[in-house]
């Protein structure tokens, strides 16, 4: 086991830097970095332009250009941004930490319902609450994110204040404007309604997931033993059923990190959320390398994290999953 | 058989019935739209009208009638759904069964990229390959200026090839060990032969829903692009389900109910119908699939 992971572990430098290259080569086709910092800083002189192309290693070779970009990526020496030349590190943990607070919110409530939503419909195939449970959550995975954000904006904010003279939830940011300091209940109730657009989602996919994988281990052979043996129905379900419908969906959870993180990112915009999302759009749309690059970098990271998470915990769960 | 388990599907046959309606009333646009794309209903003072008479689901800010830019708003949708889904499905089809029939290093390194591919945010993904495209030069005759339909819909066919190679690639996987493919195989069959004859047609169900779920998935992506701005321009008052939810974000705090609900609901009953009919199909094509309902 621990062999495997020490393998699995070095692969994964390799892969993150092969995909790093390749978000490299994309961005700069893709954005053209040198043009957007002269059309951010109109009158920068040309020994500006020329130490920008430096420290980021934009060099008219690729290949060169990545090793440049990637030796102060390691050393720590980041560029700063194009525009009003921000340091990027901090401005990067912030929306990391905001994001990873909306996203773990999300995830927690959304599995916990997803999970407890999959099990009721799975007991009882076929029935009304089991038709109840597929088609709601059918209708959620078919609805985008930015939808239900719109429509939740526009019910509990904007008509709730009309009807009854105040809004129930805010729409935009963490804390409300000028507001200094920590404070829990503020802070839930920003994040109540993007939390919940996130949720909604990952309820709609777990249900799912849930109840077609607990239904496969109900019909299994090993169930039918452990009930022949006078276990009660309620120990069986908990103890054979549910440890060994969770193996699927522990790996898929982990899987699934890269869709979360796009229904934040969507969620995150409408909501004026400061988080990874936003702060990917804004440094998109302005073609902003120095900011771009070591976001794609936390980002491809995590994803090949969780990819490892998933095939760790797979292996780990699951006693029939030989290694080698 | 799979035509009278397609009908037991009440949901589905529901969404068939919606989505000819929607068909007939965009083909129709001319006589079903009661304006034109970019005329007003009335003289000013015409921006922002609630749903009345002459206009029945109110006007937008400069007092175009919301009814009738749907219908068009609609039309572009459904081609650039139904016209980047045949790219994507022809070439996820044949990607997945050459990678599936041949196995070996094509498969490998055709299934990483679309593992890789998958894994990431796909907002992310779609505006990288969004502006690589549009950088390229050489492919410019292709897919026409970057704010065009055409250059959303080659977008979306090659953005979706992955998932359908996928699933595609899994019924290959399976078929080519049957026993009909074996004796193709013993008779001298070329492996072309063998994979136009034998192999796709026998995937057409799981190419069928693939190809719904494409249509959505296209849809709802352009809808995602326009929403933050990147999706195509409304040169002329042209217009798309998306330009029009993407005008929803400014009409929500102003309490311009009408502007933000319509494209949105239009929106999620395009995609519920056709999802029920992929759900359908899919019951109606996979006889294993026994899901206990």
């Amino acid at each position: 086991m621990l062999r495997y992971i020490l393998r699995r572990l070095a692969w994964s430098i390799p892969t993150l830097l092969i995909v790093t290259f390749l978000v490299y080569l994309a961005l700069r086709i893709g954005t053209d970095p040198v043009a957007s910092y002269k059309r951010v800083n109109p009158r920068a002189t040309r020994a500006k332009v020329a130490e920008y192309i430096d420290v980021n290693g934009l060099d008219p070779n690729f290949v060169q250009g990545y090793f440049k970009w990637l030796r102060n990526f390691i050393t720590g020496e980041w560029p700063r941004s194009i525009k009003g030349r921000r340091e990027v590190w901090p401005a990067l943990k912030d929306a990391m930490a905001n994001t990873l607070r909306l996203g773990t919110a999300a995830t927690v409530v959304g599995i916990f319902f997803g999970l407890i939503a999959g099990v009721m419909a799975a007991l009882r195939p076929g029935g009304k609450r089991d038709v109840f449970i597929n088609t709601s959550a059918f209708v959620g995975i078919s609805v985008p994110p930015f939808i239900s954000a719109i429509m939740f904006q526009l019910l509990f904010a904007v008509y709730w204040q009309k009807w009854f003279g105040e809004s129930l939830f805010p729409t935009s940011g963490v804390y409300p404007a000028g507001h200094t300091g920590f404070d829990l209940f503020l802070m839930l109730k920003f994040m109540a309604l993007p939390t919940l657009v996130v949720a909604i989602q990952i309820i709609a996919t777990y249900s799912r997931y849930m109840r077609s994988s607990l239904l496969d281990v109900l019909n299994s052979d090993y169930m039918r033993t452990a009930r022949s043996k006078g276990i009660s129905e309620r120990r069986v379900l908990i103890k054979h059923g549910m440890r060994n419908a969770l193996i699927p969906v522990v790996t898929i959870a982990a899987l699934d990190v890269g869709s979360i993180v796009g229904g934040l990112i969507i969620t995150e915009n409408i909501f004026s959320y400061p988080g990874m999302g936003l702060y990917f759009l804004k440094s998109f749309g302005e073609g902003d390398f120095p900011l771009l690059m070591p976001w794609m970098v936390v980002i491809v990271a995590s994803v090949l994290f969780f990819n490892l998470i998933a095939d760790i915990s797979y292996a780990w769960l699951d006693p029939r999953i030989r290694l080698e | 058989m799979a035509f009278r388990r397609f009908v037991s599907h009440r949901a589905a046959v529901v969404s068939c019935a919606i989505i000819a309606l929607l068909t007939l009333f965009v083909i129709l646009a001319p006589f079903t739209a009661r304006y034109g794309v970019n005329q007003s209903v009335q003289g000013p003072p015409n921006s922002f009208l609630n749903p009345r008479a002459n206009a029945w689901l109110g006007t937008d800010d400069i007092g175009r009638d919301l009814y009738s830019r749907l219908i068009y708003g609609v039309r572009v949708s459904l081609l650039i759904g139904l016209a980047s889904a045949i790219i994507s499905v022809t070439l996820g089809a044949l990607v997945g069964a050459v990678a599936g029939f041949r196995g070996g290093k094509f498969d490998d390194i055709m299934m990483r990229v679309t593992d890789l591919f998958l894994a990431f945010p796909f907002l992310v993904t779609l505006l990288v390959v969004r502006n690589v495209l549009g950088a390229l030069p050489w492919l410019r005759p292709i897919t026409g200026d970057m704010s065009s339909v055409r250059f959303i819909i080659v977008l979306f066919g090659l953005f979706g090839w992955m998932g359908v190679a996928r699933i595609v690639r899994g019924q290959v996987l399976s078929l080519k060990e049957r026993e009909f493919v074996e004796a193709a195989r013993a008779v001298g069959a070329s492996r072309r032969y063998i994979i136009a004859r034998h192999l796709l047609p026998n995937s057409v169900g799981p190419i069928m829903v693939a190809l719904t779920f494409s249509v959505v998935g296209a849809i709802i992506g352009e809808s995602t692009l326009a929403f933050f701005g990147y999706g195509p321009q409304a040169g002329d008052g042209a217009t798309s389900l998306g330009i029009l939810v993407g005008a929803a974000k400014g009409a929500v705090q102003t309490g311009y109910w009408w502007l933000a609900v319509f494209p949105c609901l239009m929106l999620i009953v395009i995609a519920l119908s056709i999802n029920f009919i992929g759900d359908a199909l899919r019951d109606a094509t996979d006889p294993r699939l026994d899901r206990g309902v």
